[in-house]
């Protein structure tokens, strides 16, 4: 029998189901994340609910250990996103303007961040921060956090490279522009969704980031950290869910808005761990 | 000096490698103030190197090139009173059209009023008034061919550089902004430096024209002396067609120990009783092949004891049916001795 297949017509039932099962699966627990942030209840979870209270959000506002950990992890993905941004651009331009030897090398070590399981570099970086008597510090969880975060931006920037007319830094160069007025005039605004794409992904790799972050902090709590310190020992259990919750949405949107960039512009490499 | 003042660009023994290979080859040469010239060779010859070396984007290995009587071998790009419209034209994507031909002038600080009329003219020479806001993606080819065009000029360079700036078009096109570039020239008055594959866009347009060959010059001159006077067997060949005739059957034909060039069209073809007079040259063979090409066939013929000759005749009161008939038969071919071109070494 022939079957008339096309595009737009109506997946079967089974098909749906799928799809819709599988897409359940995703996103139900976050749901309930979101459901428990309003159980009265402060140390266990029941289903249901016993009642409904709004006091957790009030509670949260009130702790000083949460606004630490927040602002500590707003500040290491901001400076790890800036130093990604600077050193994945530099390493993208070198990369594709010049041959030089070992080039093929230096790509490869520079991606390879992004494939290593994040329990290995973070073991690698405890190691030699320790064997360089470096004290662990905010600064030790920035470096360790641009180590992926570099992968993200090179990538971004390499791809958005190729895809640029090489002729066009040439010309102009020819109608009398200068490096820096090249890089100003061309360049950058060739590059710039790039840029933003991969920063923004960087921010959000960063301020969800837990195992590098265990490996190479000193006494400082990230946000992620401090959640995952209160699952042990639970003290007022829903804020946990309330600062879950800001957590889902201060990283939605950095990675909402980079999907809608690069779709426009239409191409990312590695856009994710 | 005086010398070096009336030449627009001069070649002094440069050359270019790059790693082992020697793309540009001790070239000298010597391009007049106003003039339009063609470096024409095949892809590969050294003609776009030489482009890029003019316009600072390659550094000659070894020489020296000056831009009217100025050493600028070693200049950067951004400091030489050159444009270049590129191949592939590299208009600024993200510019509107406006923009991209103010470029050059924004980026000296010419003030923007300035700007807005200079860009105005431009786009009136190029005949793209009323453009000024469009993105080069909403322009067809030839019409970012011609912001190109138009983004180059604005400086009032002392020379323009133009590399295979047509490729890219359609025949009918090419043929209309050959006649336009040249239109253009003369009204600017600006050295023009072309570079092309195609002889027959060279011959169109050119006041002179330098033939590359393996990175080589092989010959300088206008196109009639070129196309008439071939200097190597090479250019005899790359520029029009050419019969290019050596050793036995060049002594069985002048009898002298020469090798020489004859154009198909200049071949006349006779039948077996045709009188020879003591100006012209002979051969008789058989027809091998006719190709029919609507204005002119094209005849193949064998000569008896080897080698073979194209010749060309225009199908002036000859119908397909005729010329097909031709096929198999013995015919005697003549020419004028002047005609023949004796050619050195390749």
């Amino acid at each position: 029998m022939p079957s008339n297949v096309s595009y737009g017509q109506k997946a079967s039932w089974g098909l749906t189901l799928a799809a819709w099962g599988g897409l359940l699966f995703l996103h139900v627990p976050i749901l309930i994340i979101f459901l428990y942030t309003l159980t009265p209840d402060e140390t266990t979870y029941t289903f249901p609910l016993p009642g409904i209270t709004f006091k957790w959000f009030g509670v949260a506002l009130q702790r000083a250990d949460l606004w630490r950990a927040l602002t500590l992890s707003l500040q290491v993905a901001a400076v790890a996103t800036v130093i990604a941004l600077v050193l994945g651009t530099l390493a993208a331009a070198a990369v594709y303007r010049s041959k030089f030897f070992g080039r093929e090398a230096v790509s490869f070590l520079l991606v390879l961040p992004i494939a290593l399981p994040g329990i290995v570099t973070g073991i690698a970086l405890r190691t030699s921060i320790g064997a360089l008597d470096i004290p662990f510090s905010y600064w030790t969880i920035v470096v360790g956090h641009a180590t992926f975060c570099v992968v993200v931006v090179y990538n971004n920037v390499l791809a958005r490279f190729r895809r640029m007319q090489g002729s066009q830094i040439e010309a102009s160069m020819d109608l009398g522009a200068n490096a820096f007025q090249t890089f100003r005039y061309v360049v950058f605004p060739n590059i710039a969704t790039a840029l933003l794409a991969g920063g923004m992904l960087a921010f959000a790799l960063s301020f969800d980031e837990v195992i590098v972050t265990t490996f190479t902090a000193g006494q400082q709590t990230t946000l992620p950290i401090w959640i995952f310190s209160q699952l042990t020992r639970p003290r007022d259990r829903p804020v946990t869910n309330v600062v879950a919750l800001f957590v889902m949405l201060i990283t939605f949107l950095p990675i909402f808005f980079a999907q809608k960039i690069t779709a426009q512009s239409s191409d990312t490499e590695g856009g994710s761990k | 000096m005086t010398s070096q003042t009336q030449s627009a660009i001069r070649f002094d023994n440069v050359s270019k490698s790059f790693g082992n290979v020697k793309a540009v080859d001790q070239a000298n040469l010597e391009i007049r103030d106003g003039e339009f010239f063609s470096l024409l060779g095949p892809s590969g010859s050294g003609k776009t190197t030489c482009l890029r070396m003019i316009a600072g984007f390659e550094v000659p290995t070894s020489g020296h090139i000056y831009l009217y009587g100025q050493d600028v071998s070693n200049l950067p790009p951004y400091e030489r009173d050159v444009n270049t419209v590129f191949q592939d034209y590299a208009l600024f994507p993200h510019m509107s059209v406006g923009d991209n031909i103010a470029y050059g002038l924004m980026v000296k600080g010419v003030p923007k009023s300035e700007r807005t009329k200079r860009v105005d003219e431009m786009l009136e020479l190029v005949q793209l008034t009323g453009y000024a806001d469009r993105k080069p993606s909403q322009l067809s080819g030839g019409q970012r061919q011609r912001v190109a065009l138009a983004r180059a000029l604005i400086n009032h360079p002392k020379v323009l550089l133009l590399d295979e700036p047509l490729g890219a078009l359609d025949l009918k096109l090419r043929q209309q902004m050959q006649v336009e570039l040249k239109a253009i020239q003369k009204r600017v008055g600006i050295t023009f430096i072309f570079v092309t594959h195609d002889q027959e866009e060279a011959l169109t347009m050119s006041d002179r024209i330098a033939v590359f060959n393996e990175g080589k010059i092989v010959q300088v001159g206008t196109p009639a002396e070129i196309y008439e006077h071939p200097a190597t067997a090479f250019v005899a060949g790359f520029v029009g067609t050419s019969n290019l005739v050596s050793g036995e059957v060049a002594k069985r034909i002048t009898g002298r120990e020469i090798r020489f060039s004859i154009r198909p069209e200049k071949i006349h073809m006779g039948t077996m009783d045709t009188k020879i007079e003591a100006d012209s040259y002979s051969a008789d063979g058989v027809v091998r092949d006719v190709i029919y090409l609507g204005l002119y066939t094209r005849y193949l013929i064998e000569l008896n004891g080897g080698g073979d000759l194209v010749v060309v005749e225009q199908n002036l009161k000859t119908t397909s049916m005729d010329v097909l008939k031709v096929k198999g038969q013995p015919v005697r071919l003549h020419w004028k001795k002047e005609h023949i071109r004796e050619v050195g070494g390749s």
